[in-house]
């Protein structure tokens, strides 16, 4: 293309083009790269089996999770019974069916929450600077110098157990990893020099911030994000593992099924295989997806 | 102006050091910038300050293009931005149009951001990844008022065919465009708010060397059609005598000589200009290349030395039997020829023949330390 031509006027002379179209975003730019990512792929794979398997639970699931039989109690996996049954005789394939829901829907809404809450610090502290900044980041010092498991059952036994209270103790022990990380890049980013051209043209604080800083300091946040899925996932299990999990020990959470099952370890293995397998695949998903998602977003590697 | 840039003719000694104020549309005063070095248990501890920009006065006249050579670290790229108050200055004045402009609140300052703009030096850094060109050039009149989204399509057309750009180009990202096409881009959104005076920060030494002059030209024809006036930064020596009306040289934070660019290039005032000078490469190898090569490195601009900040590495001071002055009274930059300032206490001691005897013992020193490395 003429484009470096020194003359002003050939190129302004030239008619519009054909080519005039809308270009690809980085966005779509970043997909297409993830897709010829192999450990990506992969991790995009498990995670949509996840994610396809929690809203489709009632769907596939043969048994609905509460269904007991007489009889058939910690059953080896057979034709009727995939991973076979538990202790009470119930489906465990059902079971691990409908926990992907509960992990799915306590870990994204935790992680979202955490999202928000450590967003917010985080903008206000890199955003505004000062001794707002001095005060908040403080906070979340503290916040981050207790062990994040420590930090949860401390929030449920104060909160009592329940659904929310889960979610909002796994969110609370991620918001100081989110609020630092976006205070980081907006910091960096204030230094930037298409930051201070917006400046220089006028455009007011507010703008710079929502205009200008935020979306790039986007991508990193959903690659946290991302990782620290597969974490809560895990914390999830570990919490009801604990005894901390769903108020009704009922639930068909991974983390209290383990716990059921880990009696019977020597006699039924099967039951804990199953569930911890698909804690490991779920967790593992979410990381894959989170390193892929990390090359092919990272602004470094392309320009 | 008096002289047409492009041909690089000189433009005379008619320029004065002090200037009328009738012409000057910037003026800097006094302006010190320091960053400070904050340490002990909570950081709020004053250890210290690097002097980036300490005690700089000129003016910028209509029209002109003033140059700002240096070293790299000296201090150039800080005062460019403390000019245009992109980062606060410490202290000091600048005069927009004879109205002092420190001390205005953000509001007040957003008509005064139209009359001055700066293009930058990395064409990477400078563009806005998530952003299209559309929204690169256009955000500064949607900033300032204007608001129809199909006038500032075609606001940001025409600016796009000014700079030499593709004028369908307007809805693509700045990763899909070359170093030199993305500083056009910078070019085109400098100018997208019609200002008079453009801080170019070293605008094409991130380019190719061919794309360099291109680059050049445009600035050239841009100042030509529009009236612009450029503070032009850069550490080429070469690019700056070409674009220059009027260079300045800085060292350690300093000004240390201002004159109109044939006198500065010519018969330079400043002993630290003589050095700068004297490290250009010559394109004639017939030619015998009479250099002055200084000794040791740049102070730390975190702790600079008494008196004339040059005085550690002065060929001249050397020559004299290093004067005491030279290390405790700090030089005033003070007119030593018709229109040329120098901020040297001996730089009527700056003749043809210091030059050439200082070439000749610095490279003798430099074999000696041939022969003894």
């Amino acid at each position: 293309m003429s484009l470096e031509t020194p003359g002003v006027t050939a190129v302004a002379a030239a008619p519009r083009r054909a080519e005039e179209r809308v270009s690809r975003g980085l966005w779509s730019d970043a997909f297409s790269r993830l897709l010829r990512n192999r450990p990506a792929l992969v991790g995009l794979i498990c995670i949509t089996a996840f994610i396809g398997v929690a809203i489709l639970a009632p769907v596939i699931a043969p048994y609905g999770p509460y269904e007991q039989r007489t009889g058939g109690r910690l059953e080896a996996p057979s034709a009727a019974h995939l991973f076979g049954t538990d202790l009470l005789g119930r489906d465990m394939f059902s079971r691990v069916l409908y926990g992907a829901q509960i992990s799915l829907q306590v870990g994204v809404i935790a992680v979202l929450m955490a999202l928000v809450m450590g967003g917010l610090i985080g903008a206000l502290a890199g955003g505004l600077g000062g001794w707002v900044d001095s005060v908040l980041m403080r906070v979340t010092d503290v916040l981050l110098a207790i062990p994040g498991i420590l930090l949860a059952i401390g929030i449920i036994a104060w909160l009592d157990r329940g659904m929310l209270q889960l979610m909002l103790a796994i969110a609370v022990t991620y918001v100081p990893i989110f609020a630092r990380l976006l205070r980081g890049s907006i910091l960096a980013l204030r230094e930037s020099d298409y930051v201070i051209a917006a400046g220089a043209v006028g455009a007011s604080r507010l703008r710079l911030l929502v205009r200008h800083m935020l979306p790039n300091a986007l991508t990193p946040l959903i690659v946290q994000a991302t990782l620290i899925l597969a974490t809560a996932i895990i914390d999830i299990a570990g919490l009801g593992f604990l005894g901390l999990g769903p108020p009704d020990p009922r639930t068909p959470e991974w983390g209290t099924m383990l716990v059921d099952a880990r009696r019977f370890l020597q006699t039924a293995p099967h039951i804990v295989f199953f569930v911890g397998g698909a804690i490991v695949v779920s967790a593992i998903g979410f990381n894959l997806l989170g390193d892929g998602l990390r090359e092919s977003l990272d602004p470094r590697l392309k320009r | 102006m008096e002289g047409t840039v492009s041909e690089g003719l000189p433009v005379g000694g008619t320029g004065d050091g002090q200037l009328p104020s009738g012409d000057e549309l910037i003026g800097v005063e006094s302006l010190v910038k320091h960053f400070e070095i904050r340490g002990g248990l909570l950081g709020v501890r004053r250890i210290g300050a690097v002097r980036a920009v300490d005690g700089v006065s000129f003016s910028v006249r209509r029209g002109e293009t003033l140059g700002l050579v240096g070293e790299s670290g000296c201090g150039k790229t800080t005062l460019g931005k403390v000019i245009l108050r992109l980062i606060p200055a410490t202290s000091g004045q600048v005069r927009v149009k004879g109205r002092p402009i420190f001390g205005l609140n953000d509001r007040e300052m957003i008509p005064i951001r139209r009359d001055m703009q700066i293009v930058f030096q990395d064409p990477y850094g400078s563009l806005n990844p998530r952003m299209t060109v559309g929204e690169i050039v256009g955000e500064g009149p949607y900033v300032h008022g204007l608001r129809s989204r199909q006038e500032r399509e075609e606001l940001v057309r025409e600016l796009l065919a000014r700079v030499g750009l593709n004028q369908s180009h307007i809805h693509r990202y700045p990763h899909e465009f070359s170093g030199g096409q993305r500083q056009r881009i910078g070019i085109a959104r400098a100018l997208a708010l019609n200002p008079e005076f453009v801080v170019c920060d070293e605008p094409v030494s991130a380019l190719d060397v061919s794309i360099q002059s291109q680059v050049l030209n445009l600035l050239d024809d841009l100042q030509q059609d529009l009236g612009l006036t450029y503070l032009f930064i850069a550490h080429n020596l070469a690019v700056v005598e070409h674009i220059s009306d009027r260079v300045g040289v800085m060292y350690l934070g300093k000004l240390v000589e201002l004159a109109p660019v044939d006198p500065l290039y010519q018969q330079p005032a400043h002993p630290y200009t003589v050095a700068l000078l004297s490290a250009v490469p010559e394109t004639d190898p017939r030619k015998r290349k009479k250099r002055i090569v200084l000794k040791g490195d740049v102070p730390s601009p975190a702790a600079p030395p008494p008196g004339c900040r040059f005085h550690t590495r002065c060929w001249l001071r050397e020559r004299l039997g290093n004067p005491e002055r030279c290390a405790t009274d700090e030089p005033a930059l003070r007119e030593v020829r018709p229109g040329q300032m120098a901020a040297c206490h001996y730089a009527e001691e700056v003749s043809p023949a210091a030059i050439e005897a200082a070439s000749r013992a610095s490279e003798s020193g430099m074999t000696a330390e041939l022969a003894a490395g």
